[in-house]
């Protein structure tokens, strides 16, 4: 396979099972995706569909129990945490509904936190959270605390953040779930860019207006995928 | 992630609850400060007894009769077993410099209306020299008032304070004062004493009625050689009373030096005894750490959850806390170490003993306190480093 035509993501027959005491549920029953560089998919579905658990599973935030996934070819199916942890800072940048920044911390000190993990020196480390914060167009925030900023401009932090690694998936989870539709519309529209620059995005949510950003919209039900489609009514 | 970044990171973190850290890190304060106390105030105590027992000489020997003897019935020293002949051999020893015999014991004395008890003492004129007496006013009695048995006395300046009142010691010279009802003249007073010192003969003759010693002052002539001549001196005495084995001795041979090495040591013990004791509170102190820091570990979770998600391994996690606790204890620490420095100055010039603090104390302070951080903070670290980063995550 060549590089251009190699998946970024090969999900083959993931299956997840909690065990709470005697009872056994199983999350994903069964999911197989491809996802390709540079694609921007949508993934939706009802609280309970196993969508959540998905997303744990393509951030490497957690392993399937049974199932591949293949991240750049490589099965990472079985890595342990530390190894997840580096998968994670290296090839993911996160962007969640809430709690995204660390508290009395500075807007800069955020950005740079994933790179004092994968050993970037201090200054280089400036340098790029800088650049990065200039991407979202809030450079200028550098030194406020992270709790002086309004909801969109922590998104923004956020993005910023998920960014300065370089990663090969944008992983956002509810990104507009705690922001106004005008906020939420400015957020969608940046990382709409983002992906017309070249970035992957994996978007979960379940506004389906939201969701009509993505190239490529997924539905997931009683732990299987449901639909796979192109959209067509793409913003 | 280097160390200095992880410091900066946990004082971030501990500044950010002061009132919370700084009343977490009472407890090792309490315990540190005391512990330093403790063992400033045992060791200035323990140089200002062996100081104050120096300066009657360490050069000195002291003959006593009788033997230690333990268990019940036991208690020597009033025994009549030692007599002039064993001075006399005693300063035929070639280390030896001078003896000073000795008769004492406690007789009524009166002077000017007034009354007091006082341990009395028959000396030699070289008893002056082998205990460095000085004098206030008047002399010391010589050789022909110890030949002729005279009635002369010298008295210690606190003796002469009771019975003449303050400052009264050129007014002392020449009066007189009845011991056991028999009248002596004072010639002498000597300084910074309560003693009362009369002729050994006069001693034997008049006052106390018997030629057997209470003891005999022995100056040797070199510190260093006082181990050996205390054997000599128990050999010689052993020929003279024609006793075969020490241990049936019916005469006891001790130093300052060894009266103030058992001081040090029973000194000794007491500190560390009682350092012992106020290291229970640094335990305390530590379980009060421990406390904390999951109580932050829980309010951290999403924080937690958040650091995990960006990348941060499970060491990042657990040294991250580690170095945050062992701040905590090792600031409280250098707290308790300043107040315990400077309660013991206190204490000590309020008591009047040397301030004494040790190297050793500071040291151990400092990772004493380290030590409480990482050991009582490793179980919270590591609960935190343990967490999974989607039930971090989740946390509400």
């Amino acid at each position: 396979m060549s590089h251009t035509t190699s998946p970024l993501i090969r999900l083959t027959s993931i299956h997840k099972t909690y065990v709470t005491g005697p009872v056994t549920y199983e999350a994903l029953k069964g999911i197989d995706l491809s996802v390709k560089s540079g694609e921007f998919v949508a993934i939706m579905g009802p609280s309970g569909s196993g969508k959540s658990t998905l997303m744990n599973i393509l951030g490497a935030l957690d392993n399937p129990t049974s199932g591949k996934y293949y991240l750049k070819n490589k099965d990472i199916s079985h890595y342990s945490d530390d190894e997840l942890a580096t998968i994670r800072n290296q090839e993911i940048g996160f962007i969640f509904q809430s709690f995204n920044l660390l508290p009395r911390t500075s807007v800069l000190k955020n950005v740079e936190r994933p790179m004092m993990y994968a050993g970037i020196e201090k200054a280089e480390r400036t340098k790029r959270a800088l650049d990065s914060l200039d991407t979202v167009g809030i450079r200028d925030k550098a030194d406020n605390l992270s709790n002086h900023l309004s909801g969109g401009q922590i998104q923004r932090v956020a993005i910023a953040r998920a960014l300065v690694m370089n990663p090969s998936i944008l992983l956002a989870d509810e990104p507009t779930g705690n922001l106004d539709s005008t906020t939420a519309h400015e957020i969608m529209k940046f990382i709409n860019n983002l992906n017309d620059k070249g970035s992957t995005v994996l978007l979960i949510t379940h506004e389906d207006e939201i969701a009509q950003y993505a190239k490529r919209i997924l539905t997931i039900k009683d732990g299987l995928v449901k639909s796979d489609k192109t959209n067509s009514r793409r913003k | 992630m280097d160390f200095k970044e992880l410091l900066q990171l946990s004082f971030d973190a501990l500044r950010s609850n002061l009132v919370r850290t700084l009343l977490t890190m009472l407890g090792i304060i309490i315990g540190i400060a005391s512990v330093i106390t403790i063992i400033s105030l045992g060791e200035g105590s323990t140089a200002s007894i062996v100081n104050e027992f120096s300066t009657l000489g360490a050069n000195i020997v002291t003959v006593s009769p009788g033997r230690f003897t333990r268990g019940p019935g036991g208690g020597g020293g009033i025994s009549s077993t030692l007599v002039e002949s064993d001075a006399d051999a005693i300063e035929g020893l070639t280390n030896v410099v001078l003896t000073s015999s000795t008769i004492s014991g406690t007789k009524a004395l009166s002077a000017n209306g007034e009354t007091t008890n006082s341990n009395v003492q028959g000396v030699e004129t070289s008893y002056q020299e082998i205990q460095s007496l000085t004098l206030s006013a008047g002399r010391f009695f010589d050789e022909s008032e110890v030949q002729t048995a005279s009635r002369d006395v010298v008295l210690g300046d606190t003796v002469v304070e009771d019975l003449f009142g303050e400052n009264s010691e050129e007014f002392a010279i020449g009066e007189s004062v009845r011991i056991d009802n028999k009248s002596f003249l004072v010639i002498g007073v000597i300084t910074e004493s309560s003693s009362v010192i009369i002729p050994l003969t006069t001693a034997q003759k008049i006052l106390f009625a018997q030629s057997y010693l209470n003891s005999i002052s022995v100056e040797v002539m070199d510190t260093e050689l006082i181990d050996s001549t205390i054997t000599q001196i128990e050999n010689t005495l052993l020929i003279q009373h024609d006793i075969d084995k020490l241990e049936d001795a019916d005469f006891s041979v001790t130093s300052i030096q060894a009266i103030t090495d058992s001081i040090s040591s029973v000194t000794g013990t007491l500190t560390a005894m009682i350092s012992g004791i106020a290291a229970i509170s640094l335990i305390v102190g530590g379980i009060g750490i421990m406390n904390i820091m999951l109580v932050t570990v829980t309010e951290r979770t999403k924080e937690i959850g958040l650091l995990k998600a960006i990348g941060a391994k499970r060491r990042d996690i657990l040294t991250q806390f580690l170095v945050e606790s062992a701040v905590l204890t090792m600031f409280g620490g250098m707290i308790g170490m300043l107040l315990g420095i400077s309660l013991s100055f206190i204490i000590s010039s309020l008591i009047n003993i040397p301030f004494v603090i040790s190297v050793t104390s500071i040291i151990l302070a400092i990772s004493v306190s380290a030590a409480v951080g990482i050991l009582f903070g490793w179980y919270p670290a590591k609960k935190a480093a343990d967490l999974s980063p989607i039930d971090a995550l989740r946390y509400e």
